[in-house]
């Protein structure tokens, strides 16, 4: 009998006030019970439209069926048969907008908590003792060089292993998982989770090659000369953008990356570590997507008094997921909508003292079908900050295009690639940010599929 | 993990260490000018430090490091054999010597580690290297016997005359400058300058006037060094550049000296804090 509640059960939270001063994980998880019966509110419709929403085609009603049994040993079989990161992806991806967004429940109430669920599964495997020990494809005998180890190259990786290829990751840093350890914060996606969703890979046969930049220290054609017969770039968007708007080298200014790459990747906020970090007063960050999101409350629990969104457009537009937001203002972030940056101030000593602002108003929508913010002319004043974070996205890292002959990219410096990952080079697939520019974990990990099947299909081609 | 297969001081007074590590990927492309980032363990920062020279065929690269800050302190602590947990390169571009045929290299202080091995590769390409290397006393010297090997004219200089010439390279760059005036010897085409940001201020004072095309070396506080923090901005001809990968050398002559100084020294409390909290029990080893 399915369960006819019109609301998810709730996922328990840390306190937003306690949760503000710490960077232990926000969202607690569902106890098997809550799992149960949320996955009863599942009606295993005939026709389940929740998995076209999924760029990895997650057989989402039968994981759940398996759920509400409490057989949530076959619910994770059921999920990795199409998706090697469960536990990250129940974390970080935008639900809302895919599976939950086509769920039939959502007409009348809340849709399936589909992500809430997935984590629950994730993470239950992950601390049962006792675990089954991961089998080890047999090798095919044909090398695989995959750059870049966040969610494409991962995902591609995995399901490369699993066909049984011999699969290199080279990692430009000293730590695995991209944007996952050094983009996404500790309090939305534990590290532990991407380094036990990592070992796994390893188990399973997939070798990762740290402090590797694939474009310096060796260059794509040298991975073939070495023997690889297929290449996956998966290098992601790193080259932070900037507004270019005067002031933007003060002393304070940070792109967002600077900040989260130095609490993230290098905690800078445990003692224990080296990597400085400034104490911070009055944080402004520029932009509203996750990652500006991500920036706020990592200022707010670096103790800043007051952190402030600034946003040219208005609440209905903020490209942050849903519960990004709602977490955000429950713990303090102060939100500056219709709000355009056009200069930083700075004091005599070369810090940061302001940030001048100009109020907007939304004018017709755009072809996306965004409503374009229109500057109030005369409306400029000037914000009180210490700190000032950009966070307005980032575009492909240009280390391969400089060093690679033979692919072609678009106007924004990503490689060009079909839905494939095929490029204008044979052998080289690429997909995820370093083909899109900055996107979500969950696109780029459809892209790591998509580019393991397109290299599956050519190594076979070859004979 | 990564072995530190030579250590060896290279001066009196025990300031600048020079380190061999077992590096293959480094190695196989590493070229003069360019840097290497390594981590000296788990709870360890990314430090930046130019590539000193490198083989490879051994596959190994080799840095000339200076007990600066704390990582640094801690890195001299490091012995023959012992390893450190990263390094990753080679990063930036290589200094450009296409069409050269008269370089005066100028290095300050550790410096001079950076300066040699461009020095060494233009002088093995044919190129004519007057070496100026400037430091505060005989104690720190470094590389003197290398850098007489690695140019046509070497001047050494101390702040207090202990060794060499008594001076700074700044009036001994304006003299060999002004000599090759008077003697009428083709001018240098290039000046290159590696030291302290003020140092090169000054040396990029001296050669403006004379239209003297002067590269120097940056090394502003970076995290990732491959492009993705923008950390390391320093303003070059009015625009932004990225000195970990637009650079690390860059025309003396267009650099915002003023923004690059005060840069250099935002972290500078809490670096101070950081260098005085090493432990004296230990010997200034982290787990020690």
């Amino acid at each position: 009998m399915a369960n006819m509640k019109m609301e998810k059960n709730p996922m328990p939270e840390q306190d937003p006030i306690v949760r503000a001063s710490n960077f232990d994980e926000v969202a607690l998880g569902y106890s098997a019970e809550a799992a149960m019966d949320e996955a009863k509110r599942c009606l295993n419709c005939r026709d389940p439209r929740c998995r076209t929403g999924c760029p990895v085609s997650v057989r989402i009603p039968e994981f759940i069926a398996k759920v509400a049994e409490g057989n949530f040993d076959a619910a994770y079989d059921i999920i990795t048969s199409t998706n090697s990161l469960p536990a990250v992806c129940g974390r970080v991806c935008p639900q809302e907008k895919q599976c939950e967004s086509k769920c039939v429940r959502a007409i009348k109430g809340e849709s399936v908590g589909i992500g809430r669920l997935e984590r629950f599964v994730a993470d239950y495997h992950m601390n049962k003792k006792g675990k089954a020990k991961i089998e080890e494809p047999e090798s095919n005998g044909h090398r695989v060089a995959i750059v870049g180890s966040g969610p494409a190259g991962l995902t591609c990786a995995g399901d490369l292993r699993k066909l049984g290829y011999d699969v290199t990751i080279f990692e430009a840093f000293h730590k695995s998982g991209g944007v996952l350890v050094y983009g996404i914060p500790q309090f939305r996606l534990p590290k532990e989770i991407v380094a036990a969703e990592i070992d796994n890979l390893k188990a399973m046969g997939v070798k990762i090659v740290n402090n590797a930049i694939v474009g310096k220290s060796e260059t794509v054609d040298e991975l073939f000369e070495d023997g690889f017969e297929a290449v996956f770039i998966g290098s992601g968007a790193g080259l932070p953008q900037f507004l270019h708007i005067p002031g933007e080298n003060l002393l304070g200014v940070y792109s967002a990356n600077e900040l989260l790459t130095r609490v993230n990747l290098m905690k800078a906020y445990r003692d224990d570590y080296d990597t400085p970090i400034k104490h911070f007063g009055r944080v402004a960050v520029v932009g509203a997507g996750n990652v500006a999101m991500d920036a706020a409350r990592v200022a707010k629990r670096l103790g800043a008094e007051h952190v402030y969104i600034c946003y040219r457009r208005g609440r209905d537009e903020l490209p942050a997921r849903k519960e990004e937001v709602e977490h955000a203002e429950a713990e303090g972030i102060e939100f500056n909508l219709l709000n355009n940056p056009v200069a930083i101030h700075g004091g005599e000593d070369g810090h940061v003292i302001g940030i001048e602002l100009v109020r907007q108003e939304l004018g017709e929508p755009d072809e996306k079908g965004r409503r374009k913010p229109v500057a109030v002319e005369g409306s400029n004043w000037v914000l009180d900050v210490d700190t000032v974070v950009i966070a307005i996205g980032t575009s492909p890292n240009p280390l391969i295009r400089n060093t690679t002959e033979g692919l072609t990219f678009t106007k924004k410096g990503g490689i060009e690639a079909d839905e494939g990952g095929v490029t204008a080079r044979e052998g080289v697939f690429a997909g995820g940010d370093a083909v899109t520019g900055s996107a979500t974990v969950i696109l780029a990990m459809g892209a790591g599929k998509a580019g393991a099947k397109s290299i599956d299909k050519y190594i076979k081609s070859k004979g | 993990m990564y072995k530190v297969v030579t250590k060896r001081f290279l001066n009196d007074a025990k300031t600048i260490c020079l380190f061999e590590i077992e590096a293959p990927l480094i190695a196989r492309h590493a070229q003069a000018g360019q840097f290497v980032i390594f981590r000296l363990d788990e709870q360890g920062e990314r430090v930046p430090v130019s590539v000193a020279g490198y083989d490879r065929e051994k596959g190994t690269v080799t840095v000339m490091v200076q007990a600066a800050g704390r990582t640094t302190k801690m890195l001299h602590t490091v012995a023959e054999g012992d390893y450190i947990t990263d390094i990753v390169g080679p990063l930036g571009k290589a200094t450009e010597m296409d069409g050269l045929k008269k370089v005066c290299v100028v290095g300050g202080g550790v410096g001079c580690a950076i300066a040699y091995p461009i020095a060494k590769e233009m002088h093995e390409r044919g190129i004519e290297v007057t070496f100026i290397g400037g430091f505060r006393s005989a104690d720190i010297v470094i590389l003197k016997d290398e850098l007489k090997a690695a140019s046509d004219k070497l001047i050494m200089c101390t702040d207090d005359g202990t060794y060499g010439e008594k001076g700074f390279t700044t009036v001994f760059l304006k003299q060999e400058i002004d000599a090759n005036i008077a003697e009428g010897k083709p001018q240098f085409d290039r000046v290159i300058a590696i030291g302290p940001d003020i140092m090169m201020k000054f040396l990029a004072d001296v050669t403006r006037p004379y239209g003297i095309k002067t590269i120097i070396s940056l090394d502003p506080i970076m995290v990732d060094g491959t492009g993705m923090c923008g950390g390391c901005r320093v303003i070059v001809g009015g625009e932004t550049k990225f000195a970990c990968v637009d650079g690390p050398d860059f025309d003396a002559h267009e650099v915002d000296f003023d923004s690059l100084l005060k840069r250099a020294a935002f972290y500078k409390d809490e670096q101070d804090a950081a260098a005085a909290h090493i432990c004296n029990m230990t010997g200034g080893k982290r787990n020690g």
